[in-house]
C-alpha cells in the first residue's frame, strides 16, 4: 500500500507540474537528490518523515554532490544533499539563476583509511596517507610496511568524498595517475579486501563490519598521536569525530534553494531534530553534537 | 551499404488511370523510403555538428596545450611537466593522452582477439560448415551480440579479472587485458558475421575455377576464397575495431580505470568513453569540464568515424573488384 502511494503521488505530481508548468516546488513533493554517501540516509530520513506525514512526499534520488548542487542551481530539485561544502562557483551560478542557496550542517561522517587485514601497518600520519596517494610513495616499505607495491584506489571525481580528500589529505595535490576509479565506497571496500597491497578511503560505517579490512589510526601530524575513528570495542568514536581530534572527518550538509518555507522548513527542523539525528546515528553515521556542546 | 532502389522500366511503360493511381502511392512511399535515407545523413552531420561545437569551446577557457599536458608541483614545490585526467580539483588536469592511451590498449588487444576469432569463425561459417550445422552455429554467434555489455562488464569485474590475475599474475586485478578480453567477446559476432557475409559475396565460379584446376578445399580457401573477399575481412576488422573504441559499459567495469600514461597492457587504464559515461552526468552544463569532455566525444567520434569510413570503403572496393 506504502510502496504503491510513493510511487502514485510523484507521478500526479509531475502531472500537475507539467499542466501548470509551475516552478519544481510543488506544495507536498519534495525533491532531494545528491551524495551518493547520503543515499542511504536521505532515504531513511525521508520513509520515517512519511510515515509520520502521509500529505508529505519526498523523493531522494543519488549521483553525487556535484550533480545534486548542479540540480539545485538549475532548479530542478528542493533540496541538495552534499558530503561537501558548496563551492564559491556554484554559489555564483546559482545567483546568476537567482537562486539564493542556503547550507544545513545536518550530521557529520569520518572518512576512514583502510588497508588490507594482511598488511601489518596500523597507524600512519596525514602526511603519509598524502604521500601515498599522491604517488610520492609506492611500496608499503617506504613506510615501514611489508615490500609490497601500493594499490590505491579511490572514488570517481564527482563523489564528494573524493573532494574531500584530495583537499584535506592531499592538501589539493593530484591523486598519482595509477589511483584506480572505483564506482562507490562499498566497491573500495570489496577491492581492498581483495589486494593485499590495497590501500582506501570512505565513510566509516562502510568498513566498520569487514574483518579482510584494517581501519587505520591516523595522526594530525608526526608530534600528534594517531586517532583511530572506532572505539576499543569497534563501535565508532563519536567524541573524536566532533571535537576533530580524528582528523579526516566532515560534515553532511543538506541545501536548500532559499530559506525553506512551509513543508520543507517542518521536514528539516525534524531533521535536525531528536527523531532525524537518531537515524543519523542508527545508520552509522555520527550525529551532530547536541546543541548545548 | 544502402541498397539502391530503382524502378524498373516496365513499371513505367503502360500509364492505364488504375496505373497512374497506383503511381502516385508508389512515388508517395519513394519519397517517404528517400526522406528516411536522409534523415541518417543529416542526424550524422548534426551530431557531428553540436558534438564539434560544445567540443571547440573547451579551448575558451583552456589552451589547447593544457589538453596534452600540464604543470604541477610535486611533493618538494619542484614543478613537473604532468599528463594526467583529473579536471575536479584546484589546478584543474585535462591532458587528453591517458584517455587516448587507454582507449587503444584495450580496443587493439581486443580487436586482435576478436580478428583471431572471429575470421576464423567466419571462414568456418562460409566455407567449411554444412548447412545444418550452420543454421544452428550463425544465430547463436548473432546471439552473442545481443547479450546486454554490462552483463559482460558484471563477468569480467567479479569472474574473469580474479581467473586472469591467478593465472597472470597481474599487478592490478583489474586492467586494460581482462577489458579487452571482455570487449572482445562483444566484438566476435561482428567480425564473424561480417566475414561470413565477405566470403559468401566471393563469386561461386572462383571456387569451381580452383577446384577445376586440382586444389583441394584447403587451397580453395586459403589461395583463392579468402584473398578474394579480404577486403571484406579487413573491413569487418575495422567495424570491429570501430565497435570496441567505442564500447562503454564493460571497460568502465573491468578496466579500473586509472587515467595513466602507459603502454602496459596488463595496467589499470580508463578510456574516453568510460570518462565519459562517468563524469559527464555529474559535471554542470556549459562548464569547464563539461566542455572538455564533450572534447574528449569529439575526438573518439573522429577516431571512429575515419575507421568506419575507412571499412565501408574496403567494402565498395571488394564490390567493385569482384562484380568485374
Amino acid at each position: 500500500m506504502k510502496n504503491g502511494c510513493r510511487l502514485v503521488r510523484p507521478l500526479v505530481a509531475a502531472l500537475a507540474l507539467v499542466a501548470t508548468a509551475g516552478p519544481a516546488i510543488g506544495a507536498g513533493n519534495i525533491t532531494v537528490k545528491g551524495s551518493d554517501t547520503m543515499v542511504i540516509l536521505g532515504q531513511r530520513w525521508a520513509e520515517e518523515y512519511m510515515k509520520k506525514n502521509p500529505d508529505v512526499t519526498i523523493q531522494v534520488t543519488g549521483g553525487g554532490s556535484g550533480t545534486g548542487i548542479a540540480a539545485l542551481v538549475n532548479g530542478t530539485t528542493t533540496l541538495a544533499n552534499s558530503s561537501r561544502p558548496i563551492k564559491p562557483e556554484e554559489i555564483a551560478q546559482a545567483k546568476k539563476n537567482k537562486i539564493d542557496v542556503v547550507e544545513f550542517r545536518t550530521a557529520m561522517d569520518g572518512l576512514a583509511v583502510v588497508v588490507n587485514a594482511d598488511n601489518p601497518i596500523q597507524s600512519l600520519t596525514m602526511k603519509q596517507v598524502g604521500m601515498i596517494y599522491t604517488g610520492y610513495v609506492g611500496n608499503w616499505k617506504q613506510i615501514g610496511g611489508p615490500d609490497r607495491k601500493i594499490l590505491r584506489y579511490t572514488r570517481e571525481s564527482n563523489s564528494g568524498t573524493y573532494v574531500f580528500f584530495k583537499e584535506h589529505v592531499l592538501v589539493n595535490r593530484d591523486y598519482a595517475a595509477d589511483c584506480q576509479t572505483m564506482p562507490g565506497t562499498s566497491a573500495v571496500a570489496e577491492a581492498v579486501a581483495r589486494d593485499a597491497g590495497g590501500v582506501g578511503f570512505g565513510g566509516v560505517a562502510y568498513f566498520a563490519a569487514n574483518p579482510k579490512l584494517r581501519i587505520l589510526r591516523i595522526a594530525r601530524d608526526d608530534r600528534t598521536e594517531a586517532v583511530s575513528p572506532l572505539l576499543p570495542t569497534g563501535a565508532i568514536n563519536y567524541e573524536a569525530i566532533w571535537t576533530q581530534a580524528y582528523p579526516i572527518s566532515r560534515y553532511l550538509y543538506v541545501y536548500s534553494a532559499g530559506q525553506p518555507q512551509g513543508p520543507v522548513k517542518t521536514y528539516l527542523d525534524w531533521i535536525l531534530g531528536p527523531e532525524g539525528q537518531a537515524i543519523v546515528e542508527k545508520i552509522e553515521y555520527v550525529p551532530m553534537p547536541a546543541p548545548k556542546g | 551499404m544502402a541498397g539502391v532502389i530503382a524502378a524498373g522500366p516496365e513499371a513505367r511503360a503502360a500509364a492505364s488511370p488504375r496505373r497512374r493511381r497506383r503511381r502516385a502511392g508508389e512515388v508517395l512511399i519513394e519519397a517517404f523510403l528517400r526522406l528516411n535515407g536522409f534523415i541518417a545523413i543529416a542526424a550524422i552531420a548534426l551530431i557531428f555538428v553540436f558534438l564539434f561545437k560544445e567540443g571547440v569551446q573547451a579551448f575558451h577557457t583552456v589552451a589547447p596545450l593544457r589538453f596534452v599536458q600540464g604543470t604541477e608541483l610535486d611533493f618538494d614545490n619542484v614543478p613537473q611537466v604532468v599528463r594526467m585526467w583529473q579536471p575536479v580539483g584546484q589546478n584543474p588536469k585535462y591532458s587528453i593522452l591517458p584517455l587516448i592511451c587507454g582507449s587503444f590498449l584495450v580496443a587493439l588487444p581486443a580487436t586482435l582477439l576478436a580478428t583471431l576469432f572471429g575470421v576464423a569463425c567466419g571462414i568456418y561459417l562460409a566455407e567449411v560448415a554444412g548447412r545444418r550445422t550452420r543454421e544452428v552455429v550463425k544465430p547463436a554467434i548473432e546471439l552473442i551480440a545481443g547479450i546486454p555489455s554490462i552483463v559482460v562488464g558484471f563477468f569480467c569485474l567479479a569472474t574473469l579479472a580474479t581467473l586472469v590475475q591467478q593465472v597472470l599474475g597481474t599487478e592490478f586485478r583489474l586492467n586494460a587485458f581482462v577489458g579487452a578480453l571482455g570487449v572482445s567477446f562483444v566484438i566476435v559476432p561482428v567480425v564473424a558475421t561480417m566475414t561470413d557475409d565477405a566470403l559468401r559475396a566471393v563469386p561461386d565460379e572462383l571456387r569451381q575455377g580452383a577446384h577445376a584446376l586440382g586444389a583441394n578445399r584447403w587451397e580453395t580457401i586459403a589461395r583463392v576464397v579468402v584473398p578474394a573477399g579480404a577486403s571484406g575481412i579487413v573491413a569487418s576488422i575495422l567495424l570491429g575495431m570501430g565497435r570496441a573504441l567505442g564500447e562503454t559499459m564493460i571497460v568502465l567495469m573491468a578496466t579500473g580505470n586509472a587515467a595513466q600514461v602507459t603502454l602496459n597492457p596488463f595496467a589499470s587504464v580508463r578510456t574516453m568513453t568510460a570518462t565519459i559515461a562517468a563524469e559527464l552526468g555529474a559535471v554542470p552544463q556549459g562548464g569547464e569540464q563539461y566542455r572538455a569532455l564533450f572534447l574528449v566525444g569529439s575526438i573518439l567520434f573522429t577516431i571512429t568515424f575515419l575507421i568506419n569510413l575507412a571499412a565501408e570503403m574496403t567494402v565498395a572496393r571488394m564490390r567493385r573488384r569482384l562484380s568485374l
